[in-house]
């Protein structure tokens, strides 16, 4: 039934931190290359060396810029994946039952073998998480690398979503979020981590760190001497122009 | 949204063949032998055809069937088994009119409360979607049972309730164009709430996530041919309400009747064209569209 469970007993899920991140797609090409490989079906690629190319992806990185009102712009580098929404929309609509969340460790996901592709769950997520594959017609989304984190043929540190274990710069974190003390509930607590749309009453998992605060240039010891003061003509003119 | 031709022929014409189905099994008309066959037939036609067109927009069509399965949670599941349910039960009651056998008129009725029921979860299917603000609305459903109604009437030939029922239709596109063009604001998702960095300060697109299409692009963030939006409700309204009505209301005979139904019907099409074309889903924000 793709009603969702009442509770998780865990809350798995990644903090993303806007800070750390350079945008350099490693997830990107790190989430694509695992998920191509074995869990489901491929992610297919159409005419992807051709004019006009196209594919499907779990994760995208997108880049913005802010401009505070008093302050010099930043650009953030924003990866944009499933969030494993806690009340999840994609699963209640999805009229197969191929959609679901698991009690146990919170992650949404599809059941491709029941999945058909009406694509319904992918207009009911706020965040564009969910792809419909051109190739196999089934729903495609961040499994949070299921057949990692559980799996005991890989190497203990391997044990973690692809697009964490590739970050160089150590941007995403995976962990409880259910549980109080683990990394990623002390990191959302201590950097003030938000989550994506609230409006939309979707209470996402996922939290992204919000960038830190910029240094502002400190006033140089030698300000006052550049106000310097204009004589002759050139003074005159200054204070003709200053009054008018 | 991407407006695409099979999920328009769908509604439109499942909708305008459950409309008929009702007022065929309610017994607004009664016909009888062939002729019952015919607009039956008809009814059935309009409402299996469209439901048939769903079905060529689906991944793997050839799992349709599990559809039937989530009628605890999605709107989805409940109106195909709706749909089924309601051309199940009408199906005595056609046969009977048809070969004359003088069976009971009651699963008629039961009929038509399902095919109403059958529009009402269609509607659902937009209307629940809060990542669509424009569809968000109790106008979805006021225009989807709107469209039903006007049409069953207009086909089971019943003129004046017909020309009412044009009316209502054409106040609740009106209500929809309105209230749609504020829903999006209304509800309130910015740049700055997608990203979450609106706090900080105005949020910009830098750098696009990729420079190509994508399912997100093709599917969801349709932004063709909204420049035209203007004259095509005028159109819409001129089309689906305001000609049928005139014919309606001037002449009394079967060929008007499907002259006005034909219009109707085109209308109809512009309308749920906009519909969708319209819409905006909130996921554009991340790409800096809507
Ligand atoms: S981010 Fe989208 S796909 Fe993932 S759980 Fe939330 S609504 Fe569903
Ligand atoms: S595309 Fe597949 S997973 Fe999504 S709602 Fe339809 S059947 Fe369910």
């Amino acid at each position: 039934m793709t009603c969702l469970p009442a509770k998780t007993d865990k809350k798995l899920g990644l903090a993303i931190d806007l800070d750390t991140c350079v945008g350099c797609n490693a997830c990107v090409t790190a989430c694509k290359g695992w998920n191509d490989q074995g869990y489901g079906a491929p992610l297919s690629d159409q005419n992807p060396y051709g004019a006009d190319p196209s594919g499907t992806f779990l994760n995208r990185v997108h880049s913005y810029q802010v401009q505070p009102a008093d302050a010099a712009a930043i650009t953030v580098n924003f990866p944009r994946s499933c969030l494993h929404c806690d009340d999840a929309p994609c699963v209640t609509v999805c009229p197969t039952g191929a959609s679901y969340k698991r009690a146990e460790d919170g992650i949404v996901l599809v059941n491709e073998d029941a999945c058909i592709g009406c694509g319904l769950c992918a207009w009911a997520c706020p965040y564009g998480a969910r792809e419909l594959d051109a190739v196999a017609g089934v729903m495609k989304k961040c499994t949070l690398c299921v057949d990692r984190i559980y799996n005991e043929n890989l190497p203990e540190e391997d044990r973690e979503p692809a697009c964490v274990r590739s970050c160089p710069t150590g941007a995403r974190h995976f962990g409880d979020f259910a549980d109080p003390d683990s990394k990623v509930s002390r990191l959302t607590a201590e950097r003030g981590g938000f989550a994506l749309m609230p409006e939309m009453g979707t209470n996402p998992v996922n939290r992204y760190l919000p960038p830190r605060k910029k240094d502002a240039l400190d006033a140089s010891p030698l300000a006052p001497l550049l106000d310097i003061k204009a004589t002759g003509f050139a003074g005159w003119l200054d204070r003709m122009l200053g009054k008018i | 949204m991407h407006p695409a031709p099979s999920v328009i022929l769908f509604t439109v014409l499942s909708g305008l063949g459950f409309g008929f189905l009702a007022a065929l099994g309610l017994g607004i008309v009664q016909p009888a032998g062939w002729a019952a066959f015919a607009l039956w037939g008809l009814g059935y036609g309009l409402a299996v055809g469209g439901l048939l067109a769903s079905t060529t927009h689906l991944g793997r069509p050839d799992r349709a069937w599990r559809a039937f399965s989530q009628w605890r949670s999605s709107w989805l599941s409940r109106e195909g088994i709706a749909a089924v349910a309601t051309l199940l039960m009408l199906a005595p009651v056609a046969l009977s009119d048809w070969l004359g056998l003088g069976w009971s008129r009651w699963p008629g009725i039961i009929g038509a409360v399902l095919a109403l029921a059958t529009i009402g979860t269609t509607s659902m299917i937009y209307a629940q979607l809060k990542t669509v603000p424009r569809w968000n609305h109790w106008t979805t459903p006021a225009q989807f049972f709107a469209f039903a109604l006007a049409g069953g009437a207009m086909l089971a030939g019943q003129g004046a309730w017909a020309v009412i029922l044009l009316v209502i239709l054409a106040a609740s596109l009106v209500a929809h164009w309105y209230f749609g063009d504020r829903r999006f604001a209304e509800v309130g998702a910015t740049m700055g709430s997608a990203t979450g960095l609106g706090a900080l300060g105005a949020v910009s697109v830098f750098d696009p996530a990729h420079t190509a299409g994508n399912y997100l692009l093709r599917e969801m963030i349709y932004v063709v041919g909204r420049k035209h939006v203007a004259k095509l409700r005028v159109l819409a309204l001129v089309l689906a309400c305001l000609i049928p009505g005139l014919i309606l209301l001037a002449v009394a005979h079967p060929m008007a009747t499907a002259a006005a139904v034909l219009t109707h019907l085109i209308g109809a099409f512009a309308a749920r064209w906009l519909f969708f074309a319209q819409a905006e889903h909130v996921v554009g924000l991340y790409y800096g569209k809507r």
